[in-house]
């Protein structure tokens, strides 16, 4: 793959520090683009705010870097005009899980086709480490210097419940899965979502005992299982755990093909 | 024989994670004194592209210069 087509290459190296994991995700969505051989003008990028949304200054496609939260909602006004083109949202567990919760939910509900990866890396770390939703019970961060008493969301559970087309969950350290996921959740029609858990060595490592990348991915590795195992363990076992896999896949009909179906019959059966 | 490679390093890229040394099989790569990586033992790549699947940074090539499949 030519990074030059799907990179603004003069705009590298990134901002991230070094051994953040957004750098192989960031790739991840752009071999899924080259696998599915999308021309590189029909697809929109959007992001919200966070580390993960800089990723959207980098990706050689149209791109829009929106405000705190709301890339979902940016990313269903760009659907809805335009429905021909492939919408990407990139956003963080803080963007997305956060103050962008509710348009998550409720595009998943009306199962707009939009591929939204969300880069949990399971802290802010644009804003020093503070917890976010998507933090592990336990954990240091600046606002949890005792310890994180509040339990993590599990977003795939809940787009799941609400009703998006495809969600699955991938980590920086399995990268070829995450990359073959990429691919399945940016083939689906309707809403996807993908999470990809990453690395912050400095926000989030340092502060509980994962001094360097490499150990962080080292506890993706040992933390990690798959869904179809996971079906067989009870809720203790599973505590503190990344479940992985495919955790949905339908094929209901997509918001905008809906939409185009009301206008026509509205109109009489003429458009 | 296996296959062997050549290691080229983007420096301007590199951040000097080391992420490319801990996944590198024959443990070729190693961190420099200005916080780079070089190629510390060039002679024993065998072209996996492990380190161009890891790093982060995009930093890493690797060239096949014999193929013994």
């Amino acid at each position: 793959m030519e990074l030059e087509k799907y990179f603004r290459v003069e705009k590298l190296p990134h901002i991230w520090c070094p051994g953040c994991g957004h750098g192989s995700v960031m790739m991840s969505i752009a071999k899924g683009v080259d696998k599915l051989g999308w021309d590189p003008k029909k697809v929109v990028v959007v992001s919200g705010i966070g580390c993960s949304s800089r990723a959207a200054g980098y990706l050689n496609f149209n791109t829009l870097h929106t405000v705190h939260g709301r890339p979902i909602a940016f990313a269903t006004g760009v659907k809805l005009a335009n429905p021909e083109l492939h919408v990407i949202v990139i956003t963080g567990d803080g963007d997305g899980a956060a103050i962008g919760g509710n348009h998550l939910i409720h595009a998943c509900r009306r199962n707009i086709g939009i591929n939204v990866v969300l880069f949990n890396n399971q802290i802010y770390g644009m804003t020093s480490g503070q917890y976010s939703p998507m933090t592990p019970e336990g954990s240091m961060a600046t606002t949890s210097p005792f310890g994180n008493i509040e339990p993590p969301f599990d977003l795939c559970e809940l787009t799941k419940s609400a009703g998006a087309n495809f969600v699955a969950r991938g980590t920086v350290y399995h990268l070829p899965k995450l990359d073959s996921y990429m691919e399945k959740a940016f083939s689906k029609k309707g809403f996807s979502y993908l999470e990809a858990i990453s690395q912050c060595p400095t926000y989030y490592g340092r502060r509980n005992k994962l001094k360097t990348p490499l150990e962080m991915l080292e506890w993706q590795k040992e933390n990690s299982i798959d869904i179809k195992k996971a079906k067989d363990l009870d809720p203790e076992e599973l505590k503190g755990k990344i479940i992985t896999g495919i955790f949905t896949e339908r094929d209901e009909e997509e918001y905008t093909v809906r939409y185009d179906k009301l206008i026509a019959s509205v109109q009489g059966g003429k458009k | 024989m296996p296959k062997k490679g050549k290691v080229y390093i983007n420096e301007p890229w590199c951040k000097g994670c080391e992420i490319c040394a801990n996944f590198c099989p024959k443990k070729i790569l190693g961190l420099r004194g200005d916080g780079k990586m070089e190629v510390k033992d060039p002679e024993n790549c065998i072209a996996c592209n492990q380190c161009v699947l890891r790093c982060p940074d995009y930093a890493i090539k690797v060239e096949v210069i014999e193929n013994n499949d």
